[in-house]
Formats: structure tokens, C-alpha cells, sequence
């Protein structure tokens, strides 16, 4: 049974094949988290910018790639809430529209990283020795290079444009979850279930993925969090500089790259999407930071 | 003590090693060769074998990463294919324009944050906190590119304090050079500093529940001999080695600076090569990277050894 006032404890709520109390734990944590008002906020912006992605098209009130030569850098108006940018496209529809390929690939990414990531770490952790040893020095030195630039260097040479970028950002990505997973295991591994799986006769595999992923699921799901937060401020920087979303695509690095040229004449081509791309990635990161703490998860400060 | 560093040494010459097997490796892994990536639609018939003879590109991989890993000790980068000039020659100045830039931006950085991460730490949860691990927190998750921006909107589009964007030449001298790298340095300075400063809080707030600074309090030390005395020492000599490993973090984010500002410095350098499909440039300002990432972490290696009481081995422990 789970208390409702008591902390969500992490082996409760995960016990296998018990549909009811894994749904009561999540219930659980979404209530931690939207109790702190850091975690409320942080909530709301992701859920705002998620569902804005999903319905975008819908309420644009202008096609995204629809040029208007009459209608260039205009301020403001009813027409157009936002103004329109130096090609005359309507800047609220391609700002609303402008989070979605974005989201689609980091939300993919983190997901294939904190799994990849998580799986290679925990085997780490509880196998240890030299492998362990020769693994960690591969993970340090992959850590060594700026990951920016390896996404710029593959990117720009591969040529298989923005959907490239997932085995990339995954692979990249993966590599910084592996040391939190390694660590976290190795705070396991000498718990007394891992001893009475062995003892049973069970092999590293069950162990690994019966016992200890499982068991550590609430640290790679904050994990998740930071590294989706990190993946999106790489997208953008991306798009930015020239290397990720095409120009027809409405993106917000794109376009606050693309308004730099006329910040002095129509300030809000590159204002609004600079909003939207911020409050987005502050809502990622309050909402991890309210999730670390709703699963007691003690996450290094600091390193993203 | 000196076995240690040895060690260390070591460890990070294995690291450099590893990570040029990588900038190879991931530059050979791709499809084609540098001559077909950089001649594109042209890259046929005698241009082409030309080109990679040039190169050596007929000889096998191995040998080539033998014969690279080589010259590359010997301080010989080879040639940038666009430029036609050795890569050393491009490089240097552009080098010299980062690490003032990067060297600025922490002289600034490191003592605010470090001030700014104590008083945080210190009263935690007050007010002061509060308002500093909240623009913190906005400083790390806004993107550079907007924060830039922003600034350039502000000092320099509306007030004129500053040049929105640096039109001088590479070679240009140091003197010259200053009044463009405030802006990028004060962008540069402030992402640094949120980094740095959220570590600091962490470490101070994990020291200030420790049991020693609770017998200090309990025997009646005054408050701030506790903090500069006990706390500070211990405190800040864990967040070294971290604020050495954001580094990485804080190299892509001076790409970015770089290429907003249009400093002429390694991240233009190389967002530009790899516009050109340069790959010799690519990958020698990649490995240049790695290098001012290891090298810094190795001194902050040292620096921990060299202030950790317990490994010094003559000396007296003090502090904390």
C-alpha cells in the first residue's frame, strides 16, 4: 500500500506487474512536483510548449512558408500579433510551429541516451574490473571533446539533414549518462537484493535488468530530464549557427538567427522565439529539478 | 606527492592520444574522403587524383593516422586545403584571440562566482539566494546565442557602448582588439559564471552541515572565522576539479559567442572550415580543443594536489 502523505518511495511504485499502484505512484510524484512552485511552473511550461507543438497547425492562422512581399517586417497588429518577418511570413504561426521539430528529436534522443547510457552504466558498475577500468577512461576521453563540435563535424558531413542528429545527439549524450548510472550502480551492488539474486543463482543479466535498472529507473528518468534540456539548447545552437533545421522549416534558433540582420528595425521576428526557445528550457529544467527531488534522487550539481 | 602528478601526466597523455584516434577516426568514418567533401561536385578525374595524392590519400589508414600523429608532434599541422597555408600559420593568431577571450571572461568569472556561490551557500534559502541561484539558473538554461543577442540589442544597438560585431583582421593587435571583446567577454563571463557559482553553492552548502563546522559553531567561533577559517578552505577545493570538467560545456558555448560576435577566434575559424569542408582545418582545431579541455583539467589536477593538506606530505595540515 502507498501512504498518500509519505515521500513516493522509489521500489514501491516500480514493483512489476501491479498496473494500479505504478499508476498511484506516478499520481504521487506529479503531486510532489506540482506542490513546489518551482516544480508547478516548470510543469505547466512543458505541457504548454508540448501541446502547443501537437496543435500548432491548427491554430496558425497563416501557412509557416507563406511569403508576403507586400507585407515585410511589419510591426505588430491584429493581423499579425507578432509582426511578420523579412520575407513577410506571419512570425505567430511560424513561433508557435517553430518548438516542433525541435522537440520531436531531442524528446527521441533523451530517450535513446538515458537508455543506452543507462544500460552500458549499470552493467559497468556491477561488472567493475578492468573492463570497467578501460571503458571509463573511453568515457573520459569522449568527454574531452566539445560535443558541439562533433555535431557540427557529423552533421555537416553526413548530409542526412536534422534526422542525422538522433543517433548523434543519442550517442553523445549517452556517453554523460553512463557515468551517472555507473555511479549509481555502484551504490547498489553491494545492496543484500542484489546478494540474494546471485545467491539464487541468477547471471548479471537478470540482475541487471530485473533488479538494478528497475531499482535505479528514478535516477536515469531525471537524467532523462537534464539531458533532454541540454539536447534542446544544443538543437537551437545548431539551427542557429546553420547546421540543423532547414530555412522553409519555421525553427526558433533558425529564426532568431535570420532576424539578427533587422533586430534594429523588427526587433520582434527574433524576440518571440527567443521566448518561446527560453521559457521552454527553463521549464525542462525546473520541472527536473522539481522531479529529482519529488524521487529523492541526489543529482551532482553543476555538470549538465 | 610527485608520483601522483606523474600519474595524472600520464593519464591525460593517454587521454590526447585517444582523442586523436577519435578526431581521425569519426573524419574517416564519414563517407567519401576530404578531397571528395571539399571538391564536391567536382571531385573527378584529375582534380581529384591529384588531390588525394596530395593528401595521401592512396596510402591506408593506418599509415596516414601514423604519419598525421607524426607531424602533428612535430608542431606540423599539414595544409588547409581552401587556404592553401600551413595550418599552424592560421591557427596561431586565431589561438591567441580565443585564450584572451576565454582568459578575460574567467579573470571576471571565477572570483564572482566563487563570491557570489559562498553568500548563496551561506544563506541559503534567504532572499539573496534566492535571487542569485535564480539569474543563475537563467544564465545556464537561456541559450548564448540569445543571451548575445540581447546584449548586442541592448549595448549595442540602443546605448552604443560597444561594437555589435568585430570587423577586424585576424592578426589584429591586442590593443585593437579590446573594445570588441567586451561584449563576447561579458556573455562568456556570465554563462561561466552561473556554472561555477551553482557548484561553489552545492559544495559550501555541503560543507556548512558538516560536523566540524558545527563543533566550530558549538565552541563558539565567531561567524566569520567559521566561514573563512573552516568552511571556505575545505569547500571550495572539491568544486576545482569540477569547474575544470564544465570546461567542455563552456568551450562549445565560446563557438557559439564567437560566431555571434563574428570574434575572429577558433569557433569562427572552425564553423567556417566546416562550411568549406576543410577537413585538415576541422580536425586540427578540433584536437586544439581537446587540448585546452585537458590541459585545463590537469592544472586543475595539480592545484588539488598541491592544496590538499592530506597529500602534502612535509608541510603541516592547516584550514579546515
Amino acid at each position: 500500500m502507498i501512504a498518500g502523505g509519505t515521500s513516493a518511495n522509489p521500489v514501491e511504485y516500480a514493483l512489476p506487474g501491479s498496473g494500479r499502484s505504478r499508476f498511484a505512484g506516478i499520481m504521487i510524484v506529479l503531486r510532489d512536483i506540482i506542490s513546489r512552485p518551482v516544480g508547478a511552473i516548470g510543469l505547466f511550461l512543458v505541457v504548454f510548449h508540448l501541446l502547443l507543438a501537437v496543435i500548432a497547425s491548427f491554430i496558425a492562422p497563416y501557412d509557416v512558408a507563406l511569403q508576403n512581399a507586400d507585407r515585410i517586417l511589419q510591426a505588430p497588429s491584429w493581423a499579425h500579433p507578432m509582426g511578420t518577418d523579412s520575407l513577410g511570413r506571419d512570425v505567430f504561426s511560424r513561433t508557435i510551429t517553430g518548438g516542433r521539430i525541435s522537440i520531436i528529436i531531442t524528446l527521441i534522443s533523451a530517450v535513446i541516451a538515458a537508455l543506452w547510457g543507462g544500460i552500458v552504466g549499470v552493467s559497468l558498475g556491477l561488472v567493475g574490473g578492468r573492463i570497467d577500468e578501460f571503458c571509463m577512461r573511453l568515457v573520459d576521453a569522449f568527454l574531452a571533446i566539445p560535443g558541439l563540435l562533433f555535431l557540427l563535424l557529423i552533421v555537416s558531413f553526413t548530409g542526412g539533414g536534422v534526422y542525422a542528429l538522433i543517433p548523434t545527439l543519442s550517442f553523445f549524450n549517452g556517453i554523460s549518462v553512463i557515468r551517472i548510472g555507473r555511479g549509481a550502480a555502484q551504490g547498489v551492488a553491494v545492496k543484500d537484493y542484489i546478494t540474494a539474486a546471485r545467491v539464487r543463482g541468477h547471471g548479471s543479466r537478470f540482475i541487471i535488468f530485473q533488479e538494478m535498472l528497475p531499482n535505479l529507473q528514478d535516477i536515469l528518468l531525471v537524467e532523462w530530464a537534464m539531458r533532454w534540456s541540454w539536447m534542446m539548447l544544443a538543437f537551437s545552437s545548431l539551427s542557429f549557427l546553420g547546421f540543423g533545421a532547414t530555412p522553409p522549416t519555421p525553427d526558433w534558433g533558425l529564426m532568431i538567427s535570420d532576424s539578427r540582420e533587422f533586430l534594429t528595425v523588427a526587433p520582434w521576428a527574433g524576440i518571440w522565439p527567443a521566448i518561446f526557445l527560453s521559457t521552454l528550457i527553463i521549464g525542462i529544467n525546473l520541472f527536473a529539478d522539481a522531479l529529482g527531488k519529488a524521487l529523492r534522487v541526489d543529482r551532482q550539481q553543476g555538470v549538465f | 606527492m610527485l608520483r601522483i602528478l606523474l600519474r595524472r601526466l600520464v593519464m591525460a597523455v593517454f587521454t590526447l592520444i585517444f582523442v586523436a584516434i577519435v578526431v581521425f577516426g569519426v573524419t574517416e568514418a564519414l563517407p567519401g574522403d576530404a578531397c571528395t567533401a571539399y571538391l564536391g561536385k567536382l571531385a573527378q578525374g584529375e582534380r581529384l587524383s591529384n588531390c588525394q595524392s596530395e593528401l595521401g590519400l592512396d596510402k591506408s589508414s593506418i599509415e596516414r593516422f601514423v604519419g598525421w600523429s607524426g607531424n602533428v608532434l612535430h608542431g606540423d599541422l599539414g595544409d588547409s586545403l581552401k587556404r592553401k597555408r600551413p595550418i599552424s600559420d592560421i591557427i596561431a593568431p586565431r589561438f591567441r584571440n580565443t585564450i584572451i577571450l576565454g582568459a578575460s571572461a574567467a579573470l571576471i568569472g571565477i572570483p564572482l562566482a566563487i563570491v557570489l556561490g559562498v553568500i548563496a551557500g551561506v544563506y541559503r534559502d534567504r532572499l539573496s539566494d534566492h535571487v542569485v541561484s535564480g539569474i543563475a539558473l537563467l544564465a545556464m538554461t537561456i541559450p548564448e546565442f540569445v543571451i548575445a543577442t540581447v546584449l548586442i540589442f541592448i549595448f549595442a544597438i540602443s546605448l552604443k557602448w560597444f561594437p555589435a560585431v568585430t570587423i577586424l583582421p585576424t592578426e589584429a593587435s591586442v590593443a585593437e582588439i579590446l573594445p570588441n571583446i567586451i561584449l563576447p567577454m561579458f556573455t562568456l563571463a556570465f554563462v561561466m559564471t552561473a556554472h561555477i557559482l551553482r557548484i561553489t553553492r552545492a559544495s559550501v552548502i555541503d560543507t556548512m552541515s558538516s560536523e566540524f563546522v558545527k563543533m566550530a559553531t558549538l565552541k563558539g567561533v565567531p561567524f566569520r572565522r567559521i566561514i573563512f577559517r573552516h568552511m571556505l578552505p575545505s569547500a571550495l577545493l572539491p568544486t576545482i576539479n569540477i569547474v575544470a570538467l564544465t570546461m567542455a560545456w563552456l568551450l562549445s558555448g565560446v563557438v557559439v559567442i564567437e560566431k555571434v560576435f563574428n570574434y575572429p577566434g577558433l569557433g569562427t575559424l572552425i564553423i567556417q572550415s566546416i562550411f568549406d569542408r576543410d577537413l585538415p582545418l576541422v580536425q586540427a582545431i578540433a584536437l586544439m580543443f581537446a587540448v585546452i579541455y585537458i590541459a585545463v583539467n590537469l592544472i586543475a589536477d595539480f592545484l588539488v594536489i598541491l592544496l590538499n593538506p592530506r597529500l602534502r606530505t612535509k608541510v603541516s595540515a592547516g584550514g579546515g
